[in-house]
C-alpha cells in the first residue's frame, strides 16, 4: 500500500511541477517580486504539518512534538500572514494611476 | 473530529487549485490582486481543514501559535520598506526551512507514529533541504542587510569541506533509514545546517538575486517533501509550483547577469574582478549640470529613463516620477527601461518605481526596449553602470554575452553617478566616454530635483 501511496505522490510531484512551470512563466516580469511574496506565502501551506504534530501523546499536552510543532505552527503563520499581506500591499501600488477622485469611485463600483 | 477522509480530500484539492490560481493571476497587475485573495482563501480552507484531519490536535496552542504569527506577520508586511522587500524574502524563506526541520524532528519523535522506509526517506529528503534552506537564508539575509558584510568568503578546501559535509549528511540520513536511528536523524540535521552555511558564505553581494531566487525554489521543495511523508496532496503541489516558480527565476536572473548557475553556486564572484579595473578610469569624460539635463530633455521628443540601484538607494524615485510627470506635460514620450537585474531581487525596481506612482504601462522590459533607443533623443541612466555597458558586446570581455539594455545607441546619453566608480563587474564602461555622452555627477536625489526645477 505504502509503494502504491508513494507512486500517487510522485505522479502528483510531477505533474504539479508541469504546472508550476508553465504557469509561472506566464507571469509578467514586472511582478516577479510579487511572485516571490506570494510562493512565499504559499509554501506557508507547511503548517498544515505543523498542525497535525502538535497532538496530544499518551495524554501529555506538553511534549517535544507538540511543542515543535507548535513553533512551526507560529513560524509558518508568520509566513502565511506576512507574505500575503505584503504581496497586497505591493500589488496595491500597482493599481492603475488614475486622478484621485476617479480611482476613488472607480474602487467603490468594483465593491 | 472524525471526517469522511473524501470531503478532507476534496477540501485540500480545491486550496490546491487556488494557489494555482494565484499564480496565475500575476500574469498581469489586474488579475494579480484577485489573484492574491484566492491565495488567502486556498491557505484558510486548507488550515480549517486540517483542524477535522488531524488526531487529538491541541486546539488553543495551534490557534494561539496562529494568531501570534499573525500579528508578527502583518506587522512585518505592513512596515518593511519596499528597498528592504530582498531582506524580507530571505527571512521568510528561513522560516519556511526551520518549519520543515522541526516538523520533520517532531516527526521522528512522535511516539504514536511509526515510519516505514519509505517514510523515513522521505523525512530525511524534508529534514535535509529545511536545514539547508534555513541556514543558507539566515546568512543570505545577513548579506542583504548589511550585517554579515556581503563579500564572499573563500578559503582553501572549500568545496571539498561541502562535499565531505555532504557525504556525512548522506551517511547519517541512510543509518536513519536503516534503523531509524533518532540520533542519527539529529545528527544529519545539523550537518545540513552547517552545510547550508558553508554553501552560501562565498557567494558575494553582487549574486544575491539569483541565491534568494534559489533558496525561493529550495523552500518549495522542502514544503514537497514534507508532503511526501504526510501523503499529503495540498503540499506536494503547492511546494512543487513554489519550487519550480523559484528555479524559473533564478535561470532568468541567470541569464540576466550572463552567469552559470553552477558558477554562482561555487562562489567567489567580484573577488578577482574588483581588481581588474585599476588604472583604467584616466580618460576624458564631458561632465554636465543639471540645467543642461534639463534643456536636453525638454527639448527632446522621446526619453527612456534607466533606472538602477543608486536611484533607490538615495530614494529618488518620487522626484523621478515628479520629473517624468512635468515631461509628459510638455509632450515627451517618456519611458523607464528595466533590466531584469536593476534590484537587489527580481522584479524589484518595477516595486520600487510602483511605489513612487509611476503607472506600469511607462514601464518597459529589457526585450521589447532595445530596439527603440536608436530612435530615442535622450536616454537618462541613474544609477546604473553594468547593465548598459556596451563591453557586453565585445567578447573578451568579463561580461561578453550579457544581454544589456542598447543605452549606447541613443542621440545623447546623460548618467547621473556618485563617481566615476566601477559597477559591481568591477569594470570600466566606455559608455561614459562617449562623446554623446553627458555625465552628472551627484546624489540622484539632488540632481532630479535640480532637472526639476530646471524644467519649467
Amino acid at each position: 500500500m505504502t509503494d502504491l501511496l508513494t507512486m500517487q505522490n510522485i505522479t502528483i510531484f510531477v505533474l504539479a511541477i508541469f504546472v508550476g512551470y508553465h504557469v509561472v512563466w506566464t507571469v509578467t516580469p514586472a511582478l516577479h517580486t510579487p511572485l516571490m511574496s506570494v510562493t512565499n506565502a504559499i509554501s506557508g501551506i507547511v503548517i498544515v504539518g505543523a498542525m497535525l504534530q502538535t497532538m496530544t501523546i499518551d495524554a501529555n499536552t506538553l511534549n517535544l512534538t507538540s511543542i515543535l510543532g507548535a513553533i512551526a505552527v507560529f513560524l509558518t503563520s508568520i509566513n502565511i500572514f506576512g507574505g500575503f499581506m505584503v504581496t497586497r500591499r505591493m500589488l496595491e501600488m500597482f493599481k492603475k494611476k488614475e486622478p484621485k477622485v476617479t480611482e476613488s469611485k472607480v474602487t467603490e463600483a468594483n465593491h | 473530529m472524525i471526517v469522511n477522509p473524501n470531503f478532507t480530500s476534496a477540501a485540500y484539492l480545491i486550496s490546491a487549485v487556488l494557489f494555482i490560481f494565484s499564480l496565475k493571476g500575476l500574469a498581469s497587475p489586474t488579475s494579480a490582486r484577485l489573484g492574491n485573495t484566492l491565495g488567502m482563501v486556498g491557505m484558510a480552507i486548507a488550515v480549517i481543514t486540517t483542524f477535522f484531519v488531524g488526531h487529538n490536535l491541541i486546539m488553543p496552542l495551534i490557534i494561539g501559535a496562529i494568531v501570534l504569527g499573525a500579528i508578527v506577520g502583518t506587522l512585518a508586511a505592513k512596515r518593511v520598506q519596499m528597498t528592504k522587500m530582498p531582506e524580507l524574502v530571505a527571512l521568510m524563506h528561513s522560516f519556511v526551512g526551520l518549519s520543515a526541520v522541526l516538523i520533520a524532528i517532531a516527526a521522528v519523535f512522535n511516539t504514536v507514529e511509526s515510519h516505514t522506509s519509505v517514510q523515513r526517506i522521505e523525512l530525511f529528503i524534508g529534514a535535509f533541504i529545511g536545514a539547508i534552506t534555513f541556514t543558507a537564508s539566515v546568512i543570505a539575509f545577513g548579506k542583504l542587510s548589511g550585517k554579515f558584510g556581503s563579500k564572499p568568503v573563500i578559503f582553501k578546501g572549500q568545496h571539498l569541506l561541502n562535499l565531505v559535509l555532504a557525504l556525512l549528511m548522506l551517511g547519517f540520513g541512510i543509518l536513519f533509514y536503516l534503523q531509524g536511528n533518532q540520533s542519527a536523524f539529529l545528527i544529519m540535521c545539523g550537518l545540513a545546517l552547517v552545510l547550508g552555511v558553508t554553501l552560501i558564505v562565498p557567494i558575494g553581494g553582487a549574486d544575491m538575486p539569483v541565491v534568494v531566487s534559489m533558496l525561493n525554489s529550495y523552500s518549495g521543495w522542502a514544503a514537497a517533501g514534507i508532503g511526501f511523508t504526510l501523503n499529503n496532496s495540498v503540499l506536494i503541489i503547492a511546494g512543487a509550483c513554489v519550487g519550480s516558480s523559484g528555479a524559473i527565476l533564478s535561470y532568468i536572473m541567470c541569464k540576466a547577469m550572463n552567469r552559470s548557475i553552477i558558477a554562482v553556486m561555487l562562489g567567489g564572484f567580484g573577488a578577482e574582478a574588483a581588481v581588474a579595473d585599476a588604472g583604467g578610469a584616466q580618460k576624458a569624460v564631458k561632465p554636465g549640470s543639471a540645467d543642461d539635463v534639463a534643456f536636453l530633455m525638454g527639448n527632446a521628443d522621446t526619453v527612456i529613463i534607466v533606472p538602477g540601484y543608486g536611484l533607490a538607494v538615495s530614494r529618488a524615485q518620487h522626484a523621478l516620477q515628479e520629473l517624468t510627470t512635468k515631461l509628459i506635460s510638455k509632450g515627451v514620450n517618456v519611458k523607464y527601461a528595466i533590466h531584469p537585474v536593476a534590484g537587489r531581487m527580481p522584479g524589484h525596481m518595477n516595486v520600487l518605481l510602483a511605489e513612487a506612482d509611476v503607472p506600469y504601462e511607462q514601464v518597459v522590459e529589457m526585450e521589447d526596449v532595445n530596439n527603440e533607443f536608436g530612435q530615442t533623443d535622450v536616454v537618462f541612466v541613474i544609477g546604473a553602470n553594468d547593465v548598459v555597458n556596451p563591453a557586453a558586446k565585445k567578447p573578451g570581455s568579463a561580461i561578453y554575452g550579457m544581454p544589456i539594455l542598447e543605452a549606447y545607441k541613443a542621440k545623447t546619453i546623460i548618467v547621473n553617478k556618485r563617481s566615476m566608480a566601477a559597477g559591481y563587474a568591477g569594470l570600466d564602461n566606455e559608455l561614459f566616454y562617449l562623446d554623446k555622452t553627458m555625465m552628472v555627477f551627484g546624489d540622484a536625489k539632488h540632481v532630479v530635483e535640480g532637472i526639476v526645477k530646471a524644467i519649467d
